[in-house]
Order: structure tokens, then sequence, then C-alpha cells
């Protein structure tokens, strides 16, 4: 054994080639069959790709790095339930690229922040957060308050995203800055026909006397939408086609 | 191609010719992006790669006309610019860590209202790249340049390359770190750079490959020496980690913004299979090389046992690749594949420990030296720290106890007991020592200064560790504790509150490591100049801090 290893230590291509193939083994083992095991990600109704201006706002949420704060994953343990909802499941981040589960809670998990807080408490909070939790650590988020939102290429991330396996339709695509527009109010809108079609289930205005959009609309957007999509009256947790 | 010709006319080597097309190609792509580009972001790093190019062209037409200093058997210069720049990334990286901690502790600390730049979610990926992959980074490629040169007795492979390799990686540290401050980040812990980033690295990276293979070609010993098996396996399958990792797909080839091939439960487990194995051959295979070159060399001592070193070396990087999901532990990815991950975890332990064990027992026969050279102590501390944080890490990966720690400080100090104890220290030992070696020095400037610097840091680590350990089980156990009515007893503000103590005593530890870090550079640039510090043995007893030797 250790004579023929000799031979690794005297020729370097062999050595790469058995390096590569060890260190091969467990990433294909492990990541390859959750790509083809159809169980892997639970049936369920109401997930749907993220509208043009939940995705403007998901795209700050990656840029101020509320990940590293902030998880998106609700374990199926009781205090966890009970202090933030339904655990939760693959099929809730299937549209997500990439993911925002994190790894770290310095504040709470926001997996199931949608609805919890009026967008009044959500914008108040972003500004100065110390002024509705005196103890809170997190940074102000002032300046996205004056920051136009800029959307004029926002159907690229939408092609990007469907290129990547997101199933936004053509009209999707087509209207994206109309549909921002219009689902952050009234009167920023130009077009208000097929929003319904295009978008069924999107309640709007989110933004009742808008007249300019700023980024932390947008965040306040998609942070009133996570978790919120799933129907689970409809879902059976015991079904065995959803125990993983 | 070795450039061993010394005529006056220097003639242009393969090397330089194919370093200045691919320098034309890389501007004329820059510019055109820079012109083009509706995302000012990217006009930017378009900008900044332009005048690296131009830089880089200047550097070339210098090189042609001026005499060659660093021409003997080996390449030093690298090597010493190497030690320089890992001094100072350090610094740096430490900085911003004692900065977010403060923040942590004060949060409006460095809060500008107009400005995100410094709040804690673009500083954060700041200082965890810039000490992994600035300091670590670079570090690892000034120690591995310095042993395959020494290990094989040659000089290194590809004339100019290695030189390409030293400077492309700083360049996409600095796309990086202005990335991450004005808010370019693709979110993938330990891989937020974009994807044009990720394509410079790509390109870097298999410069450095074939440098290394090329060296090792180039090779007057018959075998490779084992720091080597373990340089080549960080490079290999670093490279396969980050292609994976950060496939994506840019909303355009002029614009920074992308988005990640694989999405939710794949895309996690694709993530953390890249953020576990960048702990496991970023900061551990890359630093056993450290390790096992640069402890028997300053000890004077052969490495404890052939044997082990092969048996490690292959179960190591066997089971490392599998840890992975147990960063997912009770999340949506499937039980099977948590099951896995927690299973290899525990099983890492052993291999881990056979390379403590052939790192400690190498001082067999010569266990003084702990005692009369604080640089051999440092390292042995190192890989005592490496001990303990590779016995904490399976412990975490247990579902029971990382359904505690998940989450929480815990795993924060647990990572700084590795990051600081471990990686850290294994470093400060290889400068020490380079800045000998490089600059042919008998003697550092002053052995005192390292025992400053070593009980000052050491003091630091137990504070951040402790204090992490505390806040994370506390904050872990307050979160799932009930009353006796059966709700649950604290609000989440609570447990943020009541952190706010052990905030403040780690950032005073992360403040002790980075003084220590300081007094290192002071040494290093002393040592580096030739000078040496009067330093009578002192008897035991004495008022000085330093470990006095008995004899």
């Amino acid at each position: 054994m250790l004579d023929r290893h000799a031979f690794l230590e005297k020729h370097s291509g062999p050595l790469v080639a058995a390096i590569l193939f060890v260190v091969s083994i467990g990433g294909l083992v492990e990541i390859a069959p959750l790509f083809y095991l159809e169980n892997t990600i639970e049936e369920v109704e109401g997930v749907r790709p993220y509208t043009p201006l939940e995705l403007a706002g998901r795209d700050i949420y990656i840029r101020e790095g509320c990940y590293v704060c902030h998880s998106q994953m609700i374990r199926p343990l009781r205090d966890e339930v009970e202090r933030y909802g339904h655990y939760s499941l693959a099929a809730e981040s299937m549209y997500d690229h990439p993911f925002q589960w994190g790894s770290k809670r310095t504040g709470p998990d926001l997996a199931r922040v949608g609805g919890k807080y009026s967008d009044e408490w959500q914008r108040q909070h972003l500004i100065d957060p110390r002024s509705l939790v005196p103890g809170s650590v997190m940074p102000p988020y002032a300046f996205l308050d004056k920051t136009k939102l800029e959307f004029d290429r926002l159907d690229t991330h939408l092609i990007a995203n469907r290129r990547v396996g997101v199933p936004y339709t053509d009209e999707q695509i087509a209207n994206a800055q109309e549909d921002l527009k219009l689902q952050a109010g009234y009167f920023l809108a130009e077009d208000f026909e097929g929003f319904e079609e295009r978008w069924p289930d999107v309640s709007y205005p989110a933004f009742m006397d808008k007249r300019e959009i700023t980024e932390l609309d947008a965040l306040i957007a998609y942070l009133q939408v996570l978790g919120t999509m799933v129907d689970f009256s409809t879902y059976e947790a015991e079904n065995p086609d959803n125990l993983r | 191609m070795s450039q061993t010709q010394t005529s006056p006319g220097k003639p242009v080597g393969i090397d330089a010719v194919i370093l200045w097309i691919f320098l034309a190609i890389g501007s004329m792509f820059a510019l055109i992006i820079a012109a083009k580009t509706p995302d000012d972001l990217m006009r930017v790093h378009a900008l900044i790669f332009l005048t690296a190019f131009i830089i880089a062209g200047f550097a070339m037409i210098a090189r042609q006309y001026k005499a060659q200093k660093d021409e003997g058997p080996y390449m030093m210069g690298i090597v010493k610019v190497g030690v320089g720049l890992s001094a100072f990334w350090g610094v740096v990286g430490f900085l911003v860590g004692v900065i977010i901690a403060l923040q942590l502790a004060y949060p409006n600390f460095m809060y500008i209202e107009e400005w995100g730049w410094t709040n804690f979610g673009r500083l954060r990926p700041l200082h965890t790249s810039a000490v992994i992959f600035a300091f670590g980074g670079t570090v690892l490629i000034t120690t591995s340049f310095y042993v395959v040169q020494r290990t094989s007795r040659a000089r290194l492979a590809g004339g100019i390359a290695p030189w390409f390799v030293f400077w492309g990686y700083q360049l996409f540290i600095i796309i990086a770190a202005t990335g991450y401050l004005m808010g370019v980040t693709q979110s993938r812990e330990y891989a937020e750079p974009e994807w044009y980033a990720d394509i410079w690295l790509t390109i870097v990276w298999v410069a450095y490959l074939l440098v290394y293979l090329g060296t090792l070609w180039k090779r007057k010993e018959p075998h490779i020496y084992v720091a080597n098996w373990f340089y080549l396996a960080f490079i290999v399958t670093v490279a396969l980690l980050h292609v994976v990792n950060n496939l994506a797909m840019p909303v355009s080839l002029i614009e920074t913004r992308s988005y990640s091939l694989f999405a939710g439960v794949q895309d996690a487990l694709t993530q953390w299979w890249y953020g576990h194995n960048a702990v496991g051959f970023f900061l551990t295979a890359g630093f056993l090389g450290i390790m096992y070159y640069f402890i028997p060399k300053r000890a004077e001592r052969p490495v404890y046992s052939y044997r082990l070193s092969i048996v490690h070396f292959w179960s190591l990087i066997f089971i490392y690749i599998w840890a992975g999901p147990h960063h997912l532990h009770y999340t949506a990815l499937p039980e099977w594949a948590q099951t896995l991950g927690m299973t290899f975890s525990v099983m890492l332990w052993m291999p881990s420990w056979g390379g403590m064990i052939n790192g400690l027992m190498t001082l067999s026969g010569a266990w003084d030296k702990i005692r009369t050279d604080p640089v051999i102590r440092m390292m042995i501390v190192s890989v005592a720290f490496y001990g303990m944080s590779t016995f904490e890490g399976p412990l975490m990966a247990v579902r029971a106890v990382n359904s505690l720690s998940h989450y929480t400080e815990w795993t924060i100090g647990h990572v700084h007991s590795g990051a600081l104890g471990w990686v850290g220290y294994i470093s400060f030992g290889a400068l020490y020592c380079l800045a000998q070696w490089a600059w042919g020095r008998k003697k550092l400037y002053s052995n005192a200064l390292v025992e400053w610097h070593f009980w000052i840091s050491t003091v630091g680590i137990l504070l951040y560790i402790s204090s992490m350990w505390v806040a994370g089980i506390l904050e872990g156990l307050w979160w799932r504790s009930y009353d006796e009515l059966g709700f649950l007893q604290y609000s989440f503000i609570q447990t943020v509150e009541a952190k706010h103590i052990y905030f403040v005593i780690r950032a005073l530890g992360g403040t002790m490591f980075l003084v220590g870090a300081l007094i290192m550079c002071y040494n290093l640039w002393k040592t580096a100049r030739g000078d040496v510090l009067d330093e009578k043995p002192k008897q035991a007893g004495g008022k000085a801090p330093a470990m006095a030797p008995a004899e």
C-alpha cells in the first residue's frame, strides 16, 4: 500500500487526478440526486414567481446583505414554529435564485414576516429601527427611503431568471416596468390593463399615495410577500409524498 | 522557458508575449464595457481592471529594461512582496472585524445616514473575504511558492507567470472588496463576488495550478514532499468548488447583477458544499501544507509519521467533501442528505486529529523549543487550536447539538477559534519564518516582541471565543425556553439585549488580536531590514512579560 503510494509521490499528474477523483465522490452522491429525486420538493399550491416590484426589492435585500443577519428558514422545532409560523418548505424557495435561507439569526427569521407588520411599521423600522425596537442592533436604512428605484431595465432581470428556470410568461416580461409601477401605486401607472391576469392573487397597489417609487418601497413589497404564498389549507404535511 | 540568459539585450520570452497579448485583449474588453455599460458600478469595476492592466503593462516595460536582481536559484522577490502584503491584508481584515464587532455592540457606530456603504450588511462580507481570501489567500500563495521551490530545489516555472498569479489575485481582492462596499454581491456566503470577478479568479487560479505543476515538473527531488500534496489538494479542489458554486446567469454581459443557476434547496446544498469545503480546502488543507513545511523546518525535526501523513491526507480530503449538509440541519434539505452530512462530519474528527498529532509530535525530542522559540510556540498552539476546533466542529454537526447551536453566536465562536487560533497563528508563524529566511536574516528583530504578540493575541482569542460560547448557548437556550404556562418565555429582542455585554467583550478580544498583529508588522519590517534588537537572556522571574528561558 505504502509502496504503491510512492508512485503518486513521484508523478504529479496521477497525484492531481487521484485528488480530483477522491474529492468528487461526496459532492456527486449528495448533490446530484437532489435534481432528479421527485420528493425533494413538495407539491404545494400558491408558489409563484416574484412580481417585478418584489424582485426589485429582493435585489436590494441581497445588495444590502440582509441575509448575513436574517435567516429565511424555519426549522420544524416547537419553539420556532410557535415563534415564526409553519416550518419552511422546499417549495417556498423553488424560484429563489439564489436561495436566501441564511446561516445566522442576529435578527429574527424572516421566512414568514410577510403580513406580520403593516407597511408603515416596516417603513419606520427600516428608517430607524431603534425608534420602534429600542434594543435592536440593526443598522438604519434611511437612505433607501431617499433613493429612487432604478427599474428601466428590470425586464432583463426577469429574462435572466427565466433562463435559469423561473416560469415568467412573455406578457409578464413585456409589462414588467408597468406592472411594477402599478403594484407600487395607482398614480404611477399609465396602463392598468391585464394586471390581474398576469398576476392573479397579487393585491395592489401596495402604497396608496406614492408619487415616486423608492428602493424602500420595493424592499417592503418583498418583505410583505415572504412566506405568504403557500396555501396551507390545501397542504397535507403528513402525506408520504411530502415527507422528506 | 527558464529565464537564465543574462545577455544585455534581454530577449522577450514567450511568457512575456503571452502576457502582453492577454493584457491587450483584457484592456480592450475593459474599455468596451466601461464605455457601453448602463451600470455605474460595472463602469467602476471595468475602469479598475483597465487601470490594473495599464500598470501591468508599464511594469513589464520596466522589467524589460531593468537589470534583474532576482535571478538566483529561487524566486524570492515574490515571497518578499507576499510577506508584506499578507501582513497588510491581515491588519485590514482584523480592523474591519473590530469595526463590525463594535457595530453589533453599538449599532450606530460608523453609520452614515445618506449612504449604505458602511452598514454591517456590507462590511461583514468585506471582513470575511479580507481575512479568508486577502490575508489567508495571500499567505497561501506566498508560502506555497516558497515551499514548492525549496522542496523541489527548482525555481518557480513560467517566467513571469508567478507574478501574474500573484498580482492577478490581488486584483481579484480589490474587485471583490470594492464590490462589497458598493453593494455588488451575489449573496453566496464566502463566494459573494459577482460573475465577472469569478471568471477573473478562475483564470488566475488555472495559471496558479500550472505554475505549481510546472515547478514540480522541474524538481530535482524524486519525491513530491507531503506539504505539496496539501497545497495541490487546496488548489485543485478550490478550483472545482469555485466553478460549480458560482454558475450563474448574468443579466447581461456588461452589467454586474446575475442570478444563480440553481434555486432553493439544490442551490443551498451547492453553496454549503462550497462553503464547508472553503473551510476544508482553503483554510485547512492549504494551511496544513504550511504546517508540514514550517514546523519541521523551524524545529529542525522530521515529520513525526510518514504513514500517518498518507492516511490522514487521503481520508481528510475524501471525507471533508461530504460534510456540507451539516450547515442545513432541520432545514428543507431532505433528511437523507442531512444524515450523510452529519455522519461524515463526525468521521472527519479522526483525519483532522491525525494531522494534529503529526504536527504536534514533530516536536518529539525538541519540546524545549516551545519555551525558547516563541515562533515555534505560536505554531504549536495553532495546531492545538486546530485540534480543538476540529473536535468542536463534529460535535456541532450532530443534529441534536446543531438544533441549539445553529443560527447563534456559538457558530461565530467556533469559526474564530479555527480562524484566529489555527489559521491566524500558523500564518503568523510562517510569516516570522519567512521574514528571516527570504531576506536571509539569522535572527528575528526581537523575540520579546513575538512574546508580546503571542500573549496579547492569545488572551484576545480566549476572550473572543469564550464570550461567543456564552452568548451563543444563552440565546440558543432562551429561544427555546418556555414558562410554566407553556408560552415562549423570551421575546427575540430580549435575547439580543442579553448579548450586549458579550458583544463588548468580543470586540475587546478582537482589538487585542489586532494589536498583536500590528506588533508583528513592526517586527517583520525590522527583521526584513536586517535590524536585530539587543536582547540579553533574561533571568527567570524577571520583570519582562516574556517566558524567560530557565537554563
